[in-house]
């Protein structure tokens, strides 16, 4: 019963997109190729020898470099699905408003809406990976290991980012997000560099971000090095992000939408 | 039998009390108002009965369900058209219909069907390919009430349905709210337009500070709180009006900083009386008593923000 009813919810996600998806498309090729030439193809080539092979990638900074990117990409898209379309959905087109005039409720407006950015992180996630792979990034199908990893990581930035949006009555605290909060983990998150190159205070703070761990985890996983309790921790670490995040937005919707 | 049945409703909001357990009925068929100045609590209730928001106290009953623990199954049967539009303004307009029916699970041959007939009760199909970002004010309220149709609802909540519109669109959606009530649709609306009320409530309440302070049919509250006719009599501006010559004149007398108002029976013979006690004002108005007589006089004059 409330699955359907989310469905109908996530039905409207589905069909606005065919208004914006041929721009989002564009966005979901062009990233991993302007990424992956610059940092893989032009960064990479300054990075060689003894350099690279202390990267423990076989000395390329591309494999290095790659699947990071695919978590990258994940944590953004399910940081920026969840900041203005949650905001307009409340206070701007009030789609959620609308949608709790209808049997659905506040728990399925929200699910629908979390299915949505589901697929969106997939989408984006899996878009670099075939581009990455066309560049020569991933040496093995273990690769594939980095869109459930994506996912995980993509919704672990999803999820808390819906409750703060659903929260917050400024818009103007999305810039400050993205000037303090996504750009800094963007680089300071191993994506690079190892975070072991970075001063012991200033790494633990990067083990803070959930971007941190995805990125350990799907760089590992492209590599097939994924060990069992480094994989356990990241994984708990991450999922901590969404339980948490899901509790304070559910809260957070009902506070809001049903006041 | 009662569709809505409310008793003892009240909506809290920390320390403020926006509705303080009020009771209402209404019954099939009827066209209900809820008349107020802003903050009176229409709205709060509105959202309660919408069930949208929780009651603090008391029960209300819709449609023969509890508020409370059946708001799915009670707003599947229910059309809302909120006070402020919730369109999707970069859709189009039958677009807009089309995913509002599929929040309520309708099929998708039925929505299709439904969207034609609707959009043409409410003269948008030529309309019906444009994005609603280009439509009038006008157009975009015919479009909230078409899409709040959609579900075949038994009873049509409206929250300020005309607010903000211009006499041309206003006649026209109370057009088509008297037809959806000739259809035998309950309608149950907020508005602090007298004339609306007048228009389309078979019944309503006048909500003040949270409670009701009079129920009946238009005609019925003014008889009980207001005169038949009113005579209003404007003077000079530097004019200081002496109100003792007018004594016995007027079942009530009000002063008002512009003019003065006699709540009489019979207006000429007021104005009659007043020539024989040789009172001259500038202008002498008679009219029939308003709601907004009754509306003034029970909620008062001060603006409320």
């Amino acid at each position: 019963m409330s699955t359907a009813l989310s469905l109908r919810a996530f039905e409207y996600w589905r069909f606005q997109y065919r208004r914006t998806w041929r721009g989002t498309i564009v966005t979901s090729i062009l990233n991993p190729l302007l990424y992956l030439a610059a940092m893989g193809i032009g960064l990479g080539t300054l990075v060689k020898g003894q350099r690279a092979s202390s990267l423990g990638t076989n000395g390329s900074y591309l494999e290095f470099v790659a699947p990071a990117l695919v978590a990258t990409t994940a944590f953004q898209t399910g940081m920026f699905e969840a900041m203005y379309p949650v905001m307009a959905s409340i206070k701007w087109i009030k789609t959620y408003v609308a949608m709790l005039a209808s049997p659905l409720g506040t728990r399925d407006v929200l699910n629908g809406h979390l299915m949505w950015m589901v697929l969106r992180i997939l989408q984006t996630s899996a878009a670099f990976l075939v581009i990455g792979a066309l560049f020569g990034g991933f040496p093995s199908w273990d690769a594939l290991w980095c869109l459930p990893i994506a996912l995980l990581l993509g919704m672990a930035a999803a999820l808390p980012m819906t409750a703060f949006s659903a929260h917050t009555q400024q818009e103007s605290s999305f810039a400050a997000i993205q000037r303090f909060i996504i750009i800094p983990t963007f680089l300071f998150s191993g994506t690079f560099f190892p975070l072991s190159k970075l001063p012991l205070p200033l790494e633990l703070i990067a083990w803070l971000t959930p971007l941190s761990h995805g990125v350990a985890l799907a760089r590992s996983a492209a590599q097939g090095k994924l060990e069992l309790l480094p994989t356990l921790g990241h994984v708990g670490y991450l999922a901590l992000w969404c339980v948490v995040g899901f509790w304070l937005a559910h809260r957070i919707y009902r506070r809001r939408l049903r006041p | 039998m009662a569709l809505i049945e409310a008793k003892r409703l009240t909506k809290r909001f920390g320390d403020f009390t926006a509705v303080d357990g009020i009771d209402v009925e209404v019954s099939q068929g009827e066209a209900f108002g809820f008349l107020g100045p802003n903050g009176a609590g229409k709205s709060s209730t509105m959202r309660m009965i919408g069930c949208v928001s929780p009651l603090s106290e008391g029960t209300l009953r819709i449609l023969d369900m509890d508020a409370a623990s059946d708001g799915p199954a009670i707003r599947a049967r229910l059309g809302v058209v909120p006070q402020e539009d919730t369109l999707d303004m970069e859709l189009t307009v039958r677009d807009n219909m089309w995913i509002y029916g599929r929040y309520f699970g309708i099929p998708r041959s039925a929505v299709k069907e439904r969207s034609e007939r609707l959009l043409d009760f409410v003269q948008l199909t030529d309309r019906a390919d444009s994005r609603v970002e280009a439509l009038s004010g006008g157009m975009k309220r015919r479009l909230t009430i078409a899409r709040s149709l959609i579900s075949e609802p038994e009873i049509l909540l409206l929250d300020e349905p005309t607010t903000g519109l211009d006499p041309q669109a206003r006649h026209v959606v109370w057009e088509r709210l008297f037809r959806l009530k000739q259809q035998g649709v309950t309608l149950v609306l907020t508005t602090h337009y007298m004339d609306e009320a007048e228009q389309l409530c078979d019944r309503l309440v006048v909500m003040d500070r949270g409670r009701i302070a009079a129920e009946g049919s238009p005609r019925a509250l003014i008889e009980a709180h207001s005169t038949r006719e009113v005579v209003e009599l404007r003077f000079a501006v530097d004019e200081k009006v002496d109100l003792g010559p007018l004594q016995g004149l007027a079942e009530r007398t009000e002063q008002l900083p512009d003019r003065v108002l006699l709540y009489v029976r019979d207006g000429d013979s007021a104005v009659a009386e007043l020539s024989r006690r040789g009172i001259a004002p500038q202008s002498v108005l008679v009219r029939r008593s308003t709601l907004e007589d009754v509306f003034l006089h029970l909620t008062g004059r001060t603006l409320v923000d």
